[in-house]
């Protein structure tokens, strides 16, 4: 890479929020301008530099046909692709549509479906071109990102765990919410990066960095049906945010009667 | 002055309108040296949340609306509570509404500041973004910063993440801070107090376009307080409306450039939500301090140049901080943190005002609590027709203006509402079309 190596987001299908984790790095935002060039980032600014990009953070998941040709483009322009977040990496929670049909869901919710292009599937950027290196959660953790740029800054490879939000729990010395209070946690399939957020405010883990390196989605869903919860609860479980994440999709078939 | 030869034809296309948040365009036609057509084209890709919401458990929408939007969560989750909590037919003690509260005060610092600084003010300097205003005036972007992160903070604190909270739950929450934590907020809090009073100051300093618009606003309104997290929808032409009554009254448009659905009010022109009408509406709601300030800046009681709209976000930022210090100085943990939310067949609505405006959401339940239909109302596609009208008249003001001009005040006419056209998506690149 040069000394100022450009960077670029774009955005697809999304709520904004993992970019906009990128704005809320208060105290680094400056300091990144100055150490990449921003070349092209539509939320943060109205100068564009045309590529090649040396870095692309590209935020959401592909459901226009539109977008399935803009990504190749992305992709031409890039030197890494970095995916960041649950849409971008996983098809998001409008990957809910690939259950269901997706004509319904645009007369459902518009009067004319007729003025609506869109796929029948939500996918993730992996669907459609290489992905250099995905960044999970739901939205990202901006440490994770800040960590990303100063490894590729340095010309190092970014250190991101595989192991599940169980892990991290200990860490942070929480309570175990599934096994004291009998709360249902996919803390055990779920990959960490959030800092288990959600057992230190006594919830149970609902999945949103998706499935973890390893995993065990059966056994842990023997222990949710254990635990009272009905063959759809537990199908819903694995059906948020991160839907088509294979392990979580596979998983949320088997018990979706 | 009639503009003649090049500029009697034309047309302005800003295709991809930045610091937005989310993605649309904008297309104005001038035919003849007249305005012709404004079009406010909305492409985010739709999401379809009102169809997968439906066969979903009704404790389940605070967390799935939230990412409608990454930049006001807080305000679908309240709005998704107060929704399901009518249907339900549950009120939440006071000491779970103050703490929501708080939360969404947190939200609204967070978002008013990353409006100021980082989208809108660099648009009166001339520059292209924060990172350039900042070179010019390093002490304001450093400002705007730090009232941010204490935003951000506030929301960390008491929703556990900032970015879709996972601390938020139909009845509450699952946790209550402890009075330690909401205690070490106090001092970032009155430091941004300090600075959001700087904010207005500096804001009020900037030129602003000579224009007043004509305009129906809609708000909340509370009996007590500047309305956030409840109150009656209220109207300046005598609205006044449970949010389920509004709901029924509010039409739904669906127009060929658009997947953001237009709101319109059955038999009456556009409306706008957001700063310029809760400002407008509940402005005496303001503590004293707050209105001081106000007509300090040259606000009178209702502001209606939508240029000057940064002036009141930040009057209504310095309005939070003063806020979230008070409930904070105030604070006792809810005992329990939530209140049991028992399902019933019934339907209810709920209204909470984003930073953006207004935020409307309607829940029908089936007897144990299966959402049978869900709809939602953004700020933004409430907001939409009445912005078009904005840069109508930014247009037909401005018509002796160049084409790079001109496109400028367009695009921001625009960003003075703050659209998120995530959110609306269910929208910003300009086109001036001079044919």
């Amino acid at each position: 890479m040069t000394s100022r190596p450009t960077l670029a987001v774009w955005k697809f299908a999304s709520c904004d929020g993992c970019q906009l984790g990128i704005l809320d790095c208060e105290d680094e935002l400056l300091q990144l301008a100055g150490a990449v060039q921003i070349a092209s980032f539509t939320e943060m600014t109205s100068a564009v530099i045309e590529g090649p990009y040396d870095v692309s953070l590209v935020e959401g998941s592909i459901t226009t046909p539109g977008d399935a040709d803009r990504i190749l483009a992305v992709r031409a322009a890039s030197g890494l692709l970095v995916t960041i977040g649950a849409c971008a990496t996983a098809g998001g929670i409008q990957a809910l549509r690939n259950y269901a049909n997706v004509g319904e869901y645009t007369s459902t919710v518009y009067a004319h479906p007729e003025y609506i292009s869109t796929l029948a599937e939500s996918s993730p950027i992996s669907s459609y071109v290489q992905v250099d290196l995905e960044l999970r959660g739901c939205p990202i953790n901006r440490l994770q990102l800040v960590g990303v740029v100063t490894a590729l800054l340095a010309g190092r490879r970014p250190v991101i765990p595989g192991y599940s939000v169980c892990e991290e729990c200990k860490m942070a010395g929480n309570l175990c919410v599934l096994v004291a209070h009998g709360t249902p946690c996919l803390g055990p399939v779920t990959r960490a990066g959030c800092g288990a957020l959600c057992p230190a405010v006594n919830r149970g883990c609902y999945g949103c960095f998706g499935p973890a390196d390893t995993t065990n989605t059966g056994s842990l869903s023997k222990r949710l049906a254990d635990l009272g919860l009905s063959e759809r609860g537990v199908s819903r479980m694995y059906r948020t945010f991160n839907s088509a994440a294979t392990e979580f999709s596979k998983e949320s078939l088997e018990h979706d009667a | 002055m009639t503009p003649s030869g090049a500029n009697a034809n034309r047309t302005i296309d800003v295709h991809g309108l930045a610091r937005v948040e989310g993605e649309g365009s904008l297309h104005v036609a001038i035919h003849d040296g007249a305005l012709e057509r404004v079009e406010l084209e909305i492409f985010e890709p739709p999401r379809f949340f009102e169809a997968f919401l439906v066969g979903r458990g009704y404790e389940e929408p605070p967390d799935i609306t939230a990412r409608i939007c990454g930049i006001c969560p807080v305000a679908y989750q309240m709005s998704a509570c107060a929704a399901i909590e009518d249907a339900c037919g549950v009120t939440v003690p006071e000491s779970i509404g103050k703490l929501r509260r708080l939360l969404y005060c947190g939200e609204w610092i967070q978002s008013h500041a990353l409006h100021i600084y980082l989208l809108h003010a660099p648009d009166f300097f001339g520059c292209r973004d924060a990172v350039e205003l900042a070179a010019l005036n390093p002490a304001a972007v450093e400002r705007g910063l730090r009232l941010k992160k204490t935003g951000n903070h506030l929301m960390e604190l008491v929703g556990g993440r900032a970015i879709h909270p996972v601390n938020v739950r139909i009845g509450g929450f699952y946790r209550s801070p402890e009075r330690a934590e909401i205690a070490a907020m106090i001092e970032p809090l009155q430091r941004a107090r300090e600075e959001s009073l700087e904010t207005i100051a500096w804001v009020a300093s900037f030129e602003f376009p000579e224009i007043e618009a004509n305009y129906r606003f809609v708000a909340l309104s509370h009996p007590d307080h500047y309305a956030i997290e409840a109150g009656r929808v209220v109207s300046s032409d005598g609205i006044d409306a449970t949010p389920g009554e509004f709901a029924d009254v509010a039409v739904e448009e669906h127009v060929a450039r658009s997947s953001a659905l237009h709101s319109r009010l059955r038999g009456r022109d556009p409306y706008l939500t957001g700063p310029l009408a809760r400002y407008a509406l509940n402005g005496s709601k303001l503590p004293k301090a707050a209105r001081d300030a106000a007509a300090e800046a040259g606000l009178g009681p209702v502001c209606a140049n939508p240029f000057k709209s940064i002036i009141v976000r930040a009057v209504e930022l310095y309005f939070a901080c003063d806020e979230a210090l008070r409930l904070a100085t105030e604070y006792e943990p809810p005992e329990p943190a939530a209140v049991p939310v028992p399902p019933r067949a019934h339907a209810g609505a709920g209204a909470t005002e984003a930073p953006r405006g207004m935020l409307l959401q309607r829940y029908e339940l089936d007897a144990e609590g299966t959402i049978l239909s869900a709809r939602i109302m953004p700020p933004t596609s409430q907001n939409q027709l009445t912005i078009e009208s904005d840069v109508r008249q930014v247009v037909a003001s401005g018509l002796e203006l160049g084409d790079t001009e001109l496109t400028a005040r367009c695009e921001l006419a625009v960003r003075n509402h703050d659209p998120c056209i995530s959110c609306a998506a269910h929208f910003l690149d300009v086109s001036i079309d001079r044919s």
